[in-house]
């Protein structure tokens, strides 16, 4: 099952290590990256890959939520289709 | 890979613009379980539903996490329950009482919403199970949490049946007494049609029609906030542009729409019916139709202007939803109950908003008189006369419309009721002095209009 991560929150040091670790852990694959400013906010965007049946992805949000806490940002975990099938026809 | 402003901006719709899925509906069908015997009709309904719905809530809540969008209602609707009636043996208003509380139960039991479908299709004429059905449903929804009563009176076809038309007077009336405790509660789950709809997933109206298979998964989007939103980008264009902007918003509205129904019809197992593409406001401040409307350029929702706007805004939903979905039915257009709308409650608390000036719009939007608070001693002729007028609305212009009005007991003009949650604050709207008993208490039937020479 294909998913995007997005990461919104202020700039600082770390975020990218921190989210990608947890992925790590849980066995979520990266495929492709992308992070830009927008309106004064770190934005990133991850295209991931929830190769392991023994993860679901409920259990990798409950881990993100702890860091969104922690450094104070906005992660969500969303299906792939669901931006797909609003932007594209 | 995905753009990234395109994820941003479902995000941003998501948690800003209070973007969500209105309801997953599933429908299911009772025929089967109609009998003489009222016992075993109850149990075969309880465990048909319950055994149907097991997993609806469930499935609703996993697509939300997935997804990551809300999806506010989980509900069932099912076959007119009149139809359960006339097959019982010697029917009678405790047993339809009885089986309101069955649906109770089994609505409880899925952990659902609201169950929808004690209802009775009389646009004609009644047969005997129908009229007793009608006259339990002020008990039945006394007694009840979760049920929603709808009753159809009139249809283009067939004209209106002003003997229902009385008659439901008299019912909203009772089932307002009943509940006095509530404010008159009951009367929030109970819908007076004319040409209702039989694949309509949202409450208090829905059922699941004649023509319907055994199950279907209906969904209702929602979304005015993310309409306002983009309104806000294009202040001081023209018409045109507004219009295409809000077609535009509403295709994206409805893919996601789309997306929940065929996801929850896979993973249940049930054919997917339609999206219901109307826009349904909550009481949420940024939730709100009223806020469209005067986004356009109106100082207040129910000044004069009001009707066109929203007739704009209402073609334009359904013109921007029809292409991103599969299949559209149920009511298909923009909602105005004044009770769950912040800015209809601000306009009816103004006085510019009133009974003359919602009648108007719902002329050209989706439904009709709906949740309006009025006051408490208001005669069961003058419903009676309320529900007349819109019904004659529906039938002429071949289109849907409801009354859902509730005479709060002891609240006069200028007091403000209190629902809560989705169904939110009705401040009591004035009805006219003048009685119209004899009008109503004619009875008979007005025939149906004429189809060609439209002027």
């Amino acid at each position: 099952m294909k998913a995007v991560v997005t990461v919104i929150g202020k700039d600082q040091k770390g975020i990218i290590a921190k989210v990608s670790n947890i992925l790590f852990e849980n066995e979520v694959n990266i495929l492709d990256i992308s992070q830009t400013i927008m309106q004064d906010m770190f934005t990133m965007i991850m295209l991931v890959d929830f190769e392991s049946e023994n993860v679901t992805l409920k259990q990798v949000v409950d881990k993100l939520e702890e860091a969104e806490k922690e450094m104070g940002l906005s992660i969500h975990v969303q299906r792939e289709e669901i931006f797909t099938s609003m932007h594209r026809i | 890979m995905i753009n990234p402003f395109e994820v941003i901006e479902t995000i941003k719709m998501i948690d800003e613009e209070n973007l969500d899925i209105r309801t997953i509906t599933m429908g299911i069908s009772l025929k089967s379980c109609a009998g003489p015997d009222i016992d075993t009709v109850c149990e075969k309904v309880y465990n048909k539903i319950t055994t149907y719905a097991k997993d609806l809530v469930k499935t609703g809540e996993d697509i939300e996490a997935q997804f990551g969008i809300p999806i506010i209602n989980k509900r069932i609707s099912v076959t007119p329950i009149a139809t359960l009636v006339d097959a019982l043996e010697e029917p009678t208003v405790e047993k339809c009482v009885k089986i309101a509380k069955t649906l109770d139960r089994a609505a409880k039991t899925t952990g659902v919403n609201f169950i929808g479908g004690y209802t009775a299709l009389v646009h004609k004429d009644y047969t005997n199970g129908e009229k007793i059905l009608i006259e339990s449903i002020p008990e039945a929804l006394a007694s009840t949490d979760l049920v929603c009563s709808s009753v159809n009176v009139g249809s283009t076809r067939a004209g209106i049946n002003m003997n229902a038309v009385k008659q439901m007077g008299q019912v909203v009336k009772k089932a307002a007494e009943l509940t006095a405790d509530t404010q008159g509660f009951a009367c929030a789950k109970l819908v007076v049609f004319c040409n209702a709809v039989e694949d309509n997933p949202f409450m208090a109206g829905a059922f699941l029609g004649e023509g319907e298979g055994e199950c279907v998964i209906n969904v209702g989007v929602s979304g005015p906030g993310v309409v306002k939103c983009a309104l806000e980008k294009v202040k001081g264009e023209d018409f045109g542009v507004v219009a295409e902007t809000i077609k535009k918003t509403a295709f994206k509205i409805t893919r996601m729409g789309q997306l929940v129904a065929q996801e929850a019809s896979k993973r249940l197992g049930v054919p997917f019916g339609i999206v219901d593409l109307s826009l349904a406001p909550t009481p949420a401040v940024g939730d709100s139709v009223a806020y469209i409307l005067e986004e356009m350029g109106l100082e207040k929702c129910g000044t004069h202007g009001t009707t066109a706007a929203l007739a704009l805004l209402n073609d334009a939903v359904k013109k921007g939803g029809i292409m991103a979905s599969g299949y559209v039915g149920g009511l298909s257009g923009a909602f105005i109950p004044v009770s769950e709308d912040a800015g209809m409650i601000a306009a009816a608390k103004d006085g510019v908003l009133t009974l003359e000036k919602l009648e108007a719009m719902t002329c050209v939007c989706s439904v009709g008189l709906d949740m309006i608070v009025i006051p408490g001693d208001t005669s069961a002729e003058t419903i009676s006369a309320i529900i007349a007028d819109e019904a004659a609305i529906g039938m002429v212009n071949t289109k849907t419309t409801a009354v859902r009005v509730i005479p709060a007991p002891g609240k006069v003009e200028g007091d403000v009721v209190e629902f809560g949650g989705l169904l939110g604050t009705g401040p009591v709207m004035p009805v006219k002095g003048y009685s119209s008993a004899e009008f109503i208490n004619r009875g008979g039937r007005i025939p149906a209009p004429l189809q060609s020479l439209k002027n």
